[in-house]
């Protein structure tokens, strides 16, 4: 038997409110889809009973930690995995709870697609404003609002289509609703499985896509491909003690292709230096390619001797962007420790590091009103506009062109904690 | 070396592989002193092929080691000899035999299993060697805690994993950092599947212990698990005698997953190449650890409650 390997990958996360039902969604599109094995079912009725339920609370697929349990709610992120046969899917169940926002911001960085969950008989909520406007902000290229619980609200399409209305009134708002994002909003019920993989016959009036329909058709390629080519160098392999002689002079700069390709014989830059030269080679383990484009970890080899380290950057020598030592960007605040304008924090940027201090902040959003509020500070899942000044420069694009090279974090130097996640502006 | 077509789009593998690298190569490149935990296992060995490739033709920026409980069959510690030796690399053993020698390791009985004694010596191993991570092969769909778990996951000074206060991991921003005596746990396959695994060792061609391909062996039935008994250990020591009135029988059976002898239990299988592993891993019913770990079945928790003391 030969193995098919092209089949794609779509990273997806659901968000929304505290008990709109994102982990029975999950767990239900994994039931449906026959990618719950027997003894993990087994697990989940036996600890369901326990509890006292008559049916399996499809929940406890993802809730697997003791404290979620106990309390029936998502504190982090969980990954599940399952295939259809056309596509493979990587998903992340986030938390409702506001005091788990970091959480969410965290499923949301690395997700293709979001489902933005809304109980039906409660509507748009402030966290799913905040959801709503965190997904909007960290760029997650697809959106698909899942009015949930219908069977709670009789199926009704009234409901459906004022929560509906109101929502994508908001998107329009915040920006999320755009010329080329089409947002699709779907009923459903997590619950009964209506919509979901399984058209059911509940709601007949409703004539579009089933949420498995939306996730095996949505787009997953990545925008970055057309974009200016960036390698940040990782790390820097010179075997020169080894005991081959023909690896005396080898120097590859190992990294990953952020965006954009290259290919042998480009004319490269190294930043932030500026030296110049070609590639020479481009090597994955022992194969010899000719090209490389997005995503794809390599080794470049270039034909001159070039002094360069861990936290440079190779761009194509046209497409060089211009070392900055001041950046700009909407930070999320992710610390229960307030953000000091005294301090001096560290700011990550691809494989660079760079001491960094609050020059401004210019202002603070409030997801309810997206009022832009003066602050003198910021508290946990606050989100703010700030510039920052660097001691070392650094190669930046602007996040809504590049998501890898426009994403920064701040780390706190004294406990080493992620305290900040920044979307270059 | 073989030179390669160009390139369109990355299948789910490759994207897999470049993911795993990228991980392996921050690993390298934030850490100073940083260990990959190798079993001889298939998702190591996995993990040391992803190395080769992020690293040759250089040497890998780290050594092996290896938590022996000392119950390990005697063709995967072969197995996981050979292939260092191959490599070239340096793989350092360190022994929970040892530990009870020191006194760290007590077992409640002598026939309690070692298995989740290896999270002492590992921390033994952490301070007398002052890695800083230590790289390993858990994935997340192994198990509902590990599914909770970070790409580098923040250990205190204990070697305690607090599942709810994890550090945010954004992007592909790894924040890799720790303090004297604290450690990063890394896992590069976090995101790939058992099938995902199998696939790579199928287009990888990589070598296998013989016990993940189908043989005949002697097992008893306990408790709805199949347990292998008579086991030979490299030592010749025997282990796992079958308890009176237990019925011995000779079964075609291999393993998903190789670990301590005590608490790994194979499957009924006539799977001897990786293509049919490959079509049974695609129609079976059972998950890998559900089949086959005898320690995770104690609790609904136990994987959590282990991760907290330290464990993998
Ligand atoms: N009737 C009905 N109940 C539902 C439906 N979806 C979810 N529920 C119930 O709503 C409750 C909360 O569901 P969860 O899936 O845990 O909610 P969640 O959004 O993951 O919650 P957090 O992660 O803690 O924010 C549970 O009791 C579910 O059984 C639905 O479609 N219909
Ligand atoms: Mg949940």
């Amino acid at each position: 038997m030969t193995t098919q390997h092209n089949d794609s990958l779509l990273r997806f996360m659901t968000c929304g409110s505290v008990d709109d039902g994102k982990s029975t969604l999950i767990g239900r599109l994994l039931f449906d889809t026959k990618s719950i094995l027997a003894d993990t079912l087994t697990q989940m009725d036996r600890t369901s009973k326990k509890r006292g339920l008559e049916v399996v609370d499809l929940s406890l697929l993802t809730d697997g930690l003791q404290a979620e349990r106990e309390q029936g709610i998502t504190i982090d992120v969980a990954y599940r995995y399952f295939s259809t046969g056309t596509r493979k899917y990587i998903i992340a169940d986030a938390p409702g709870h506001e005091q788990y926002t970091r959480n969410m911001v965290t499923a949301a960085s690395t997700a293709n697609l979001a489902i933005i969950l809304i109980d039906a008989r409660k509507g748009v909520l402030t966290q799913t404003r905040r959801h709503s406007f965190l997904a909007h902000l960290v760029g997650i290229p697809h959106i698909v609002v899942a009015i949930n619980k219908m069977d709670l609200v009789d199926f009704d399409q009234a409901t459906f289509e004022k929560i509906k209305a109101d929502y994508l009134n908001f998107a329009e708002q915040i920006g999320l609703q755009r010329a080329g994002r089409d947002i699709q909003v779907v009923p459903l019920s997590a619950l009964t499985g209506d919509m979901l993989v399984d058209r059911g016959d509940a709601m007949d009036w409703y004539q579009g896509p089933t949420m498995l329909e939306i996730l095996e058709s949505a787009p997953a390629g990545h925008s970055e491909q057309n974009e200016p080519f960036r390698f940040p160098v990782q790390f820097v392999c010179r075997p020169h003690a080894s005991d081959d002689k023909d690896l005396h002079d080898f120097r590859g700069f190992m990294g990953r292709v952020e965006s954009g390709k290259i290919a042998v014989g480009d004319a490269v830059t190294v930043l932030p230096n500026g030296y110049t030269s070609k590639v020479k080679a481009i090597q994955l383990g022992d194969e010899q390619l000719q090209s490389a484009i997005t995503e794809q970890s390599v080794t470049l080899l270039l034909e001159d001797e070039i002094d360069t380290s861990r936290g440079d950057m190779i761009v194509k020598s046209d497409q060089a962007p211009e070392p900055v030592k001041q950046i700009s960007g909407m930070v999320c605040w992710l610390s229960e420790t307030p953000l000091s304008t005294a301090r001096t924090y560290i700011i990550r940027h691809t494989t660079r590091e760079s001491k960094a201090k609050v020059g401004a902040i210019e202002y603070k959003v409030d997801v309810n009103t997206l009022e832009q509020l003066e602050a003198q500070g910021l508290a946990m899942n606050d989100i703010a506009k700030i510039n920052f000044k660097l001691a070392q420069p650094l190669m930046v694009d602007s996040y809504s062109k590049n998501r890898a090279t426009g994403a920064f974090i701040v780390i706190d130097e004294s406990t080493n904690n992620t305290v900040g996640a920044g979307m270059i502006i | 070396m073989m030179t390669t077509a160009n390139k369109t789009t990355l299948s789910h593998l490759d994207w897999l592989e470049a993911e795993a690298i990228h991980i392996l190569r921050e690993v390298a490149g934030q850490c100073s002193n940083p260990v990959l935990l190798f079993s001889g296992g298939k998702d190591s060995l996995c993990i040391l092929r992803l190395a080769e490739k992020a690293f040759r033709p250089g040497r890998f920026p780290f050594p092996l080691m290896h938590i022996d409980t000392g119950h390990n069959y005697k063709e995967v510690i072969e197995f996981r000899d050979q292939r260092a030796a191959e490599l070239g690399e340096r793989l350092i053993v360190r022994s929970v035999e040892d530990s009870m020698k020191r006194g760290t390791v007590v077992l409640k009985s002598e026939d309690e299993s070692r298995n989740k004694h290896q999270s002492v010596t590992l921390l033994e191993a952490i301070e007398e060697f002052g890695f800083d991570c230590c790289i390993g092969g858990a994935r997340r769909d192994e198990e509902k805690a590990r599914a909770k778990e970070r790409i580098m996951s923040f250990r205190d000074e204990f070697g305690q994993w607090d599942p709810k206060n994890q550090r945010p991991e954004l992007w592909n921003l790894y924040n890799a950092r720790s303090h004297k005596g604290e450690n990063i746990r890394a896992f590069p396959i976090s995101n790939w599947t058992e099938m995902d695994v199998w696939q790579y060792i199928e287009r990888e061609k990589l070598a296998l212990p013989s016990i993940y391909f189908a043989h005949q062996r002697d097992v008893v039935m306990r408790a709805g698990s199949i347990v292998p008994v008579n086991v030979p250990l490299a030592s010749g020591e025997v282990i796992n005698q079958p308890k009176t009135g237990e019925e011995v029988i000779n079964m075609q059976v291999r393993f998903r997953t190789v670990g301590d002898i005590t608490c790994t239990a194979p499957v009924i299988s006539d799977a001897d190449t990786i293509s049919k592993i490959v079509l049974e891993t695609a129609t079976t019913t059972i998950t890998e650890r559900g089949a086959t770990r005898l320690d995770d079945q104690t609790s609904d928790a136990s994987m959590e409650q282990r991760k907290k003391e330290g464990y993998f």
